[in-house]
């Protein structure tokens, strides 16, 4: 497959990344008789990725978010359904990719990584580590394009020329983890999968890599996968959230939207679980009982009837239908009608 | 009741690369069915200061002379710092004070169950027999929201989630009814709904125990929740102390100000992030004078790199060190 | 004069964090090395044990085979060279001709007397019997693979004496020198060592690589066979080897066997630990970062995986190496491997085990003096190594 037409009149010609019906499941051990369990990190995901867009995944432990962007990156396998990358230039099915065809699409598609520690080779000079993409993918020719443009990443990411001599151990954690930005930017790839990047730093330095990142997506254009479990990092960053649970997406919309109307259950108790900042805004919200099922035997029907405050029969046997509430806000739930469209039409 | 006092504790750890300073002259008290916030992000010494409480420092730690930590233990008074053997140290480890710890399953030993683990730390603490003991320890599983508490006694660690594990571990701490409950980032590793749980559950057990908490997280939205009183700690030192509201509606230190204003907050998404300029120095440089004078806006060469700043009361019960609250400072501009 | 002291003082200071914040791992590890005492006077310990071994002829004053046997000297005592005594101080070293007899006091053994008017001067660099630095003569079975290749011959030795013989060490029953029978003994001890290690490095790297690489049914398979070899008990083995070996053969081909041998049931422990090595670097962030670039399996062997288990193994094997020492060492003690005339550290042990020679002649004891601080100086420096590698694991002291 790979490399036909781009579709005219889709809907979704201008998304960077499509997901459509997405399972990925990973066998637990092996057993003598029978199937083995299988842990079912993503379990028939569909959503759209807008070019150039600020795209948050978030979700808690086992919502399969850091399995989705793998997915994406092709650095974890697809069980089924489709991923497809559309850029001005190249259309890839990245379930049915050939050799040549994923050799291109590697410099298109990075990762920055979570944890600033184990990401860099203790090894490598920071020069070597920013440039081995570069050298790998055989972007650049000759040494001096090379360094050239690993400097021009490095001032970008506000690493000095002396920093580059220098080996990771020397280096904090915010540093280090603009040494993994500039790493997976120096390619100049169109589509950045950041998991987790500010999840291990200081408080005082995540908002400094965030900027950082922001300024980044300014000035090089490129389409930004942001996954989280914290929801006001996301907030602040990204112009569309979605949001995971066990496996399947429950809402997705853009930011604002999302915060200001949450419409799915589990959204809403995600809010407000976040404890607030403000000392007299205390425990009045609605809070999750039970633990988060195991991905390895999830609940049936709606994945989330087993913590859900509102649950009625159907839910336990019954998927729900991901359906559209407002422009761009949709939402997988039974009791979630589609509203503001009187809004909508008084605008 | 003051059941926690700590005066002047100073530690520092000799290591191969030098003496680095952990903890810089704090001093603190801790009240009966208070919740004492202690907040700071990496090499604030915020953990440090908890363990010494217990004694709990790897053996390179050296007090400082003047350093003092004295607790209430059945209407006498115990010189924590003067207790030598791990005998002695029982009446403290476990006895009046218990914490609980991050990564609930580095607390618990892997291959004993959780209700032996339980009845163990009883029976060192209490005179209570095997079978009182195991009696105490489902109760308190199933005081902590443990379902199905019976089972869970005769399991293990890992076949409990995270979140239960971190009950269980809070359940365990609790049994021998101490006095001060040390939690040093206990909810950091839980999962953002779970830990509103947790959180709740341990409000709830303050008021129902009498007991004093001492929290210790980088997070300050969970002090706000949590804490009535907190003390915001960098580079060993403590900055600014408070009631919740006082620090965190009206912070006066400007490195409380930088850290708020860095956070991300759900009630204002469209403000943008303020970073602290700089990074946190490395504990073998440790800046001369006040400790954030490298990363303040507010520094002044001469005053705030020559000499550390005492805490200066603001109004009844709020303290920062900060030379730009003084009196001097607006003679010297 | 105050500020000039501490910005020169702050220039020292920064240029000192500059080569911390520059230094290569490789160069961390041997400033962490230096650091450690006890490690580096072993390191120096092992360095002179490894130059006296090779340079063994020319240290020593005597062939340490039969043909250098002093047969006037026969279990003599060790003979120290002095510069004073009752007749007067000399500059040149001495010491003292020695006659023996047979005596009635001691039921008629020889029993070697000293006579202190006699002096025999010590002289350096004597030209003495010849010895080469390479030196094939291999008389493998069948006549046609025999090698005879002589090179690198001199016929300096450091010391010698111009009458009788001078005896550091003492000699044996036959009249050997001990001192040049313990240096040679290094000597070969080292090689078979070395020899053992190579083999065993070799397959282990082989197979404990393509083990921890790929996981999966090829590392179940490979541990398998791994932990099939490891249950192969050496002594009982080489019991049969030694029984199947032919009497004809010569000792350099004994050598050889023996020492590949060694190699063959040392690998399985060795490729355990590279596979355990190479499963957790091959699962490091690092590593996926740069399959996600597309790298090629070995562009990531060579520049991620490789450079960092080297220090693990330099680490192992120098752990190794004392193993294979000691174990040759204990089978040449029980006849089984290395048997005299052939000088190893574990043939000359041998002859320690009876009664009669721990009662009257001590200085065969000397030997395993050296052994023990041979192993001991490879352990110290191995253990020094691995804590100047892995600065992660042990606590403060």
């Amino acid at each position: 497959m790979g490399g036909h037409q781009l579709e005219e009149n889709s809907v979704i010609e201008s998304s960077h990344i499509s997901v459509r019906n997405l399972s990925v499941h990973f066998p637990l051990g092996r057993q003598l008789f029978g199937k083995p369990p299988v842990v079912r990190a993503v379990d028939d995901v569909s959503l759209e990725i807008p070019k150039g867009s600020f795209f948050g995944l978030v979700g808690e432990s086992g919502s399969g978010k850091t399995t989705l962007g793998r997915a994406i990156l092709r650095a974890a396998p697809i069980t089924s359904g489709q991923i497809f990358y559309r850029d001005d230039e190249v259309e890839y099915d990245l379930g049915d990719i050939h050799k040549e065809q994923l050799k291109d699409y590697r410099p298109r598609a990075q990762l920055i990584f979570q944890d600033p520690y184990a990401a860099l080779s203790p090894r490598m000079t920071v020069r070597d580590i920013i440039a081995e993409p570069l050298e790998v993918m055989g972007i650049t020719n000759t040494r001096e394009e090379t360094d050239d443009r690993v400097r021009k990443i490095a001032s970008k990411c506000r690493l000095n020329l002396e920093h580059l001599r220098r080996f990771p151990h020397a280096f904090s954690g915010g540093q280090r983890q603009r040494i993994s930005i500039a790493r997976a930017l120096v390619c100049n790839p169109r589509f950045v999968v950041a998991d987790e990047s500010v999840a291990a730093l200081d408080v005082s330095i995540q908002a400094d890599i965030l900027n950082l990142l922001k300024s980044l997506r300014g000035d090089l254009q490129n389409t930004f996968l942001f996954i989280s479990h914290d929801l006001s990092v996301v907030a602040h960053i990204c112009d569309t959230v979605a949001v995971m649970y066990l496996g399947t997406l429950v809402e997705s919309a853009p930011t604002r939207s999302l915060f200001s109307n949450p419409s799915h259950p589990y959204t809403k108790a995600l809010l407000s679980a976040i404890p607030s900042l403000d000392p007299d805004v205390r425990g009045k919200a609605q809070k999750l009982e039970g633990e988060i099922p195991s991905p390895v035997t999830p609940p049936s029907g709606c994945k989330f009837h087993t913590r859900c405050p509102v649950v009625q029969q159907r839910c336990k046997s019954e998927i729900p239908q991901w359906r559209e509430l407002s422009t761009g806000h949709s939402a997988a739930c039974h009791f979630v009608e589609p509203q503001t469209l009187s809004q909508e039409i008084r605008d | 009741m003051t059941l926690l006092t700590v005066e002047k504790l100073d530690l520092r750890f000799d290591t191969d690369e030098g003496r680095i300073t952990a903890v810089d002259d704090v001093s603190f008290t801790l009240d009966a069915g208070e919740v004492l916030g202690l907040v700071g992000e990496s090499g604030s010494g915020k953990s440090v200061t908890a363990k010494s409480l217990m004694q709990l420092n790897p053996s390179n730690a050296v007090y400082g002379s003047g350093s003092e930590i004295h607790l209430e233990v059945e209407r006498n008074v115990v010189d924590v710092l003067s207790l030598q053997s791990a005998r002695e140290l029982e009446v403290v480890r476990g006895g009046a004070v218990s914490m609980i710890f991050q990564e609930p399953m580095a607390s618990f030993a892997p291959a004993i169950t959780i209700g032996n683990q339980m009845v163990e730390q009883l029976l060192i603490h209490t005179a209570l027999s095997k079978k009182e003991a195991a009696e105490l320890s489902v109760e308190m599983l199933e005081r902590v929201g443990i379902s199905d508490a019976g089972k869970r006694f005769y399991q293990y660690a890992f076949e409990l989630s995270g979140g239960m594990r971190q009950r269980a571990m809070i359940a365990m701490a609790l049994s021998t009814k101490p006095k001060v409950l040390i939690a040093d980032e206990p909810t950091t590793a839980l999962d953002v709904t779970i830990q509103a749980q947790v959180l709740d559950l341990m409000k709830d057990l303050v008021v129902e125990f009498g007991m004093a908490i001492l929290f210790i997280t980088h997070d300050l939205s969970v002090i706000a929740q949590t804490a009535d009183r907190v003390a915001v700690m960098y580079l060993g030192r403590i900055l600014e102390t408070g009631t919740v509201r006082q620090v965190i509606q009206t912070p006066s230190h400007p490195y409380t100000q930088g850290l708020l204003n860095s956070l991300p907050k759900l009630a204002a998404i469209d403000e943008p992030l303020t970073p602290i300029a700089g990074d946190i120095p490395s504990p073998l440089e440790r800046p001369s004078g006040c400790v954030f004078h490298t990363r303040c806006l507010k520094a002044k060469p001469g005053v705030c790199d020559q000499s550390i700043p005492d805490l200066f009361a603001m109004d009844p019960g709020h303290t920062a060190a900060c030379f730009a609250l003084t009196q001097e400072w607006v003679g010297i501009n | 004069m105050d500020l000039l002291a501490r910005s020169k003082q702050k220039v020292t200071d920064q240029s000192l964090k500059e080569a911390y914040f520059t230094a290569s791992q490789t160069q961390l590890v041997r400033a962490r090395f230096k650091k450690n005492r006890a490690a580096m006077v072993a390191g120096w310990v092992l360095t002179l044990m490894i130059l006296a071994g090779f340079f063994s002829e020319f240290l020593s004053p005597y062939a340490p085979t039969m043909a250098g046997r002093d047969k006037q000297y026969e279990n003599g005592p060790p003979q120290m060279p002095k510069f004073w005594d009752e007749n007067g101080f000399s500059l040149q070293p001495f010491i003292y001709g020695t006659k023996r007899e047979r005596s009635i006091k001691t039921n008629f053994r020889w029993v070697i007397t000293v006579d202190r008017e006699d002096r025999r001067y010590v002289r350096l660099f004597v030209k003495d019997w010849k010895y080469s630095y390479i030196d094939l003569n291999w008389d493998l079975p069948g006549d046609a693979f025999d090698v005879n290749f002589k090179a690198l011959t001199f016929s300096t030795h450091l010391f010698g004496v111009d009458k009788g013989g001078i005896h550091l060490f003492g000699t044996d029953a036959s009249g050997k020198d001990i001192y040049s029978r313990t240096l040679r003994a290094i000597f070969t001890s080292l090689k078979c060592g070395a020899l053992g290690v190579f083999i065993a490095f070799v397959l282990a790297l082989i197979i404990g690589g393509i083990s921890g690489y790929y996981g999966g049914w090829i590392d179940s398979t490979l541990q398998m066979i791994t932990d099939a070899i490891r249950t192969v008990p050496p002594l009982p083995l080489f019991m049969a080897l030694a029984a199947f070996l032919p009497q004809e053969w010569s000792a350099e081909a004994v050598f050889f066997v023996i020492s590949s041998i060694l190699g063959l049931i040392g690998w399985p422990t060795l490729a355990r630990r590279i596979r355990t090595h190479l499963l957790s670097e091959r699962s490091q962030e690092y590593v996926l970062a740069a399959e996600l670039c597309g790298a090629s399996s070995s562009h990531i062997i060579r520049r991620h995986l490789l450079p960092s288990f080297t220090s693990y193994i330099i680490v192992d094997l120098m752990i190794t190496f004392p193993y294979m020492v000691r174990l040759e060492t204990a089978l040449s003690f029980i006849g089984l491997g290395l048997i005299d005339p052939v000088s190893s550290l574990g043939s000359m042990m041998q002859n320690v085990s009876k009664a009669d020679i721990l009662l009257n002649y001590q200085w065969y004891f000397i030997p395993v003096l050296f052994f023990i601080a041979f192993v001991l100086a490879f352990v110290f420096v191995g253990d020094g190594l691995r804590d100047a590698a892995d600065p992660y694991t042990d606590a403060r002291k």
